[in-house]
């Protein structure tokens, strides 16, 4: 910790790189209160991004063999060659701006990592990446909404559980308490001078609802407004100079920054990047895939920034439906896969490293002959984050029937 | 809540269906119906609600003096109901019977070619800057905020072909006679969703409802599937335009000759023919002179590695027919797609049409489903794999479930979905009649259907601008709050399409938005939409709502002190939520 590099409190920053950590150890644990909310924040790449030409193994052979126009090349001078990471794995290209991350070792990677079920559906497999019960579909409730019901205690806020999506995802859907906004500066009722009268009058309909869903949910609803509105983020500026990207990913990342911030209860947090389904003209260095990984790691870089020392109290995952072909195929894009690479972002991450045993690529190291192997279950990594980071110590609820292997080692 | 004049139905329906009782039309009288020959405005508004888009003032009194066994018939019936006033309301919507064709040459193609000479300069420019940020590789965009006014004006006319269409949609839901086969089109573009962001996709999606999906809502399914399985907007979202036999498989091309020898070199030599390869000299059609790059596929004009796209043969059987637990492999899925090997488009780019080319089918024999194909077959290997699915009992159960999701409850009743699907195997796939087995269905009145269903988004907008009676004479401010609610039409992008269960539109933000769009729209705020002087809250809670408030709503809509206020308050109410 101590040796990580320097991030300067009034913004600048020391040397080329950034950590969380001395100003967050120049802070004293009192001024804070004893124990702090630990956060999570995932992300879902839908779609199934790439993850061989987003964690590229450069050092296998048949990695190029089975990508002429996809590859990307080894490490070098050229900024369109793979950014090293260990002499055997590299970034995207366009991932740059994570690449201080892995250097202050606060950012770990699992690669051929994923749902041992077979299924190439993109529906199938998001939904059993959120429900958590990989070939179980009559599970009700995702995995993160069991978290939040193992784990109920009495300083919940309505703003424990938040996506910043249109819709609840599949992961926070349950019966615990969840948030879905969109914008959180559009969050509450808007009626002019007539406001509070509108908003207390919708209040009371849904107190008394019938319907236990919509009471549940209004009563929610108008818990959170009255909280945001005391919080007040409407004059939010990002710290540390964090740029987000305008993309909606980027803006949904930056919210939850604000939220975070605000001290408003956020405990586990939702954000999805989507248009990972590349079929055909993928790109390599430049092209489709770049343009989403350059908005994806931008947005991430400008996230960890703008939390600063606050990181050290958040974990942040990526996670993607399943990997793709190893081989490209006749439209210059990649198939439906397998295996794909998750990244942990954190303070308590103990990372610069990659994590999981690596099958290698030859046709009959590959599943199906076709795609990266999985050496491990993706609910090894939520249930090492789950339990390592956000502090329960009996995960069963919320991966049931998950027999854990011996645990990666991925947080200290 | 009270359900006193609901909960009557039972017996009714218990009375009637046993005693097999004589009903308001010959039809209904044959088929057994469930509908009451007298029915309570509760009654009435709940079928309102499920087979339309709810009762607008004035259609509850109107359906009690027809009946609704006979309002049923005549809705299953869209053709026989003249709907001048929404056609009225779209007149101006030029592009929406535009061709594919019209709407690429006069909406896109300029856009294109003048969006393309802005990047080309940009680039030009980029080189010339090469440190400038914003000016990196991907970021061509970026460096480029100024855009200029004919790039601007382009663009606004290339908006308009969206604009018009997704107006079009929560125009007719909420304005429509035919207000349930605006359900079923609905209904049908959900169940085989393409997403206008992706790619081209968007210049088909005019065509792709009106002329693939509108015409068979009410048809027999598998002219419905083909007729999909054609449409150049889901050859292009799922890839399968661009599916060709591998290179290596057995393919036979015009005179018995292998054509793969024409398609194998580099484009760049495509112009200047092959002296060692005769064949091509003879090839019909081509007169004797060199092939060019214009005379092959498309699909085949940029990319040499050519393969199959399993994406479309997996969402076939996953999404369009079996469902994802009926009873296929990965086996299964690559077969299909050798079946479907050769169905692509001419020109993509320019808005071009749905070819059959014979010189990407995998022409090789192929066992998809327990189905043995021949080679030989060419383009009939796809339709006697989608003959085959389209009567396949697993689709009929996998349809049957959705149809009854949407018309009954998101967990429908067993026996009616097994009645539904039988309706499916015995009329070979008519989709008419498998709805009408469901909307006269005793389940479908039941006192455990009533306000069993939360309304989507959709639902939700259309109704409250029914119920409300305002006239809309801009569709886009209710296209942006089906966008705010979750729900953007025609953007739903991964090929499931939109959920048809109350827990995925229920969450705090929506609810909000919700209750804003109430607001907004009672109050005018909304552009365009004009709210009726003549519709007050008591005629919605007595018209739309049945009168079946609680106490809390209507002591708060009491309290109100403006009619705007109060029609927000019941338009933004729990009890309008629900259908």
């Amino acid at each position: 910790m101590i040796s990580r590099r320097i991030f300067l409190k009034d913004g600048a920053m020391a040397l080329v790189s950034l950590g969380f950590a001395p100003t967050f150890l120049a802070r004293t644990v009192e001024g804070l209160g004893a124990q702090r909310q630990k956060i999570l924040i995932t992300i879902f790449q839908r779609g199934a991004v790439d993850g061989l030409n987003m964690i590229i193994p450069f050092g296998e052979q048949d990695y190029y063999t089975s990508r002429p126009s996809l590859a990307i090349a080894k490490p070098g001078a050229d900024e369109n060659t793979a950014v090293d990471l260990n002499g055997f794995f590299g970034m995207h290209p366009r991932m740059r701006p994570l690449k201080p991350f892995w250097e202050s070792r606060n950012m770990a990677i699992v690669h051929a990592c994923g749902s041992h079920d077979a299924t190439r559906s993109h529906f199938d497999a998001q939904d059993y990446m959120e429900s958590g019960t990989p070939g179980v579909k009559s599970t009700s409730d995702g995995w993160m909404n069991r978290y939040l019901h193992a784990k109920e205690h009495q300083k919940a806020t309505p703003f424990r559980a938040v996506a910043l999506a249109p819709q609840l995802p599949r992961s926070l859907q349950g019966t615990a308490p969840a948030l879905a906004i969109g914008q959180i500066s559009q969050f509450g009722i808007r009626a002019g001078q007539s406001t509070d009268m509108v908003q207390s009058s919708f209040e009371a309909e849904y107190a008394s609802a019938a319907n236990s869903v919509l009471h549940s949910t209004g009563r929610e609803a108008f818990d959170a407004v009255k909280m945001l509105k005391k919080a007040d983020p409407s004059q939010y500026a990002p710290s540390n100079g964090a740029e987000y990207p305008p993309s909606p990913f980027g803006q949904a990342l930056r919210q939850i920054a604000q939220l975070v911030k605000a001290d408003v209860g956020l405990e586990v947090a939702f954000a999805e990047s989507g248009n990972w389904d590349h079929h055909a003209n993928e790109g390599a260095a430049v092209g489709i895939l770049a343009n989403r990984l350059d908005d994806l790691a931008r947005g991430i870089a400008a996230l960890v920034r703008d939390l600063g020392d606050r990181m050290e109290d958040v974990v942040v995952m990526t996670m993607s439906e399943f990997g793709r072909t190893v081989a490209e195929n006749g439209n210059r894009g990649t198939d439906h896969g397998h295996g794909n690479a998750m990244m942990i972002i954190g303070g308590a991450v103990r990372g610069g490293k990659v994590y999981g045993t690596w099958p290698g690529l030859a046709r009959e190291q590959r599943h199906d002959g076709r795609d990266l192997a999985i050496t491990t279950d993706f609910r090894s990594v939520f249930n090492e984050v789950v339990r390592g980071h956000l502090g329960l110590r009996d995960t069963t609820r919320v991966f049931p029937g998950f027999k854990e292997s011996a645990p990666l080692g991925l947080l200290a | 809540m009270k359900m006193g004049v609901f909960r009557r139905f039972p017996y009714a329906v218990l009375a009637v269906a046993l005693a097999g009782a004589s009903f308001t039309s010959v039809d209904a009288q044959k088929r057994a119906t469930a509908i009451p020959a007298a029915t309570d405005d509760k009654t009435i508004i709940h079928a309102l609600n499920r087979i339309g888009f709810g009762p607008a003032p004035g259609d509850v009194a109107r359906v009690r003096k027809m009946g609704l066994s006979a309002y049923i018939d005549q809705q299953l019936q869209p053709e026989r109901i003249a709907d001048e006033k929404v056609a009225a309301r779209l007149a101006g919507f030029e592009t929406l019977t535009m061709s594919t064709r019209q709407l690429a040459d006069e909406y896109y193609l300029p856009a294109q070619m003048i969006r393309r000479q802005a990047q080309r300069a940009s680039s030009a420019a980029a080189a010339a800057a090469p440190n400038d940020p914003a000016m990196q590789p991907g970021n061509a965009n970026a460096g480029r905020q100024n855009r200029t006014p004919e790039e601007m004006q382009a663009q606004r006319a290339q908006r308009r072909v969206l604009d018009e269409l997704t107006q079009q949609k929560v125009l007719r839901a909420a304005y429509s006679d035919r207000q349930l086969q605006e359900v079923m089109v609905d209904f049908w573009f959900n169940h085989f969703n393409v997403f206008a962001g992706k790619g081209q996709t968007r210049i088909y999606l005019t065509e792709y409802e009106r002329d693939a999906i509108r015409p068979h809502v009410f048809g027999k399914f598998r002219d419905l599937l083909g007729a999909v399985a054609e449409s150049p907007a889901m050859l292009f979202y799922l890839d399968n335009w661009q599916s060709a036999a591998p290179e290596g498989t057995a393919m036979e091309g015009p005179n018995g000759r292998n054509p793969r020898a024409d398609l194998r070199r580099r484009p760049g030599q495509m112009g200047r023919g092959n002296p060692n390869r005769p064949g091509v000299q003879r090839r019909p059609g081509m007169a004797g002179a060199n092939p060019t790059m214009a005379d092959l596929p498309p699909a085949l004009q940029n990319r040499r590695p050519r393969g199959l796209n399993e994406n479309y043969a997996r969402e076939l059987m996953e999404l369009h027919t079996l469902g994802v637990d009926g009873g296929y492999t990965q086996k299964d899925v690559q077969e299909v797609a050798r079946a479907f090997s050769g169905w692509t488009l001419t020109q993509p780019r320019q808005g071009g049409a749905f070819v059959f080319e014979p010189r990407m089918h995998d022409n090789g024999d192929k066992v998809a489903l327990g189905l043995t194909i021949k080679s030989g077959g060419g383009k009939r290997d796809g339709e006697r794999v989608l003959d085959l699915l389209a009567k396949h009992p697993s689709t009929a159960r996998f349809l049957a479930t959705k149809l009854a999701r949407r018309f009954v409850a998101d967990d429908p009743p067993k026996a009616l979905v097994d009645r539904a699907a039988a309706t499916f195997l015995k009329t070979d796939g008519d989709i008419r009649e498998v709805v009408r087995t469901i909307i006269t269905s005793p389940e479908f009145l039941a006192p455990a259907s009533y306000r069993a269903k939360v309304k989507s988004p959709l639902d939700f907008v259309a109704s409250a601008v029914r119920a409300s009676g305002a006239d809309a004479v801009n569709g886009l401010p209710l296209v942006q709050a089906m966008r705010e609610l979750g729900m953007p039409p025609y953007g739903c992008q991964p090929p499931t399409g939109y959920s048809d269960r109350a827990e995925a539109w229920v969450n705090t933000g929506a609810l909000l938005n919700r209750m804003n769009f109430a607001v907004a729209l009672s109050s005018g705020k909304l552009r365009g939409v004009t709210p009726s002087s003549g519709v007050d809250q008591s005629t919605i809670v007595s018209q739309a709502l049945g009168g079946d408030l609680s106490e809390s709503t209507r002591a708060t809509i009491g309290r109100a002190t403006t009619t705007p206020q109060a029609i927000a308050l019941v338009l933004g109410s729990p009890e309008f939520q629900r259908k």
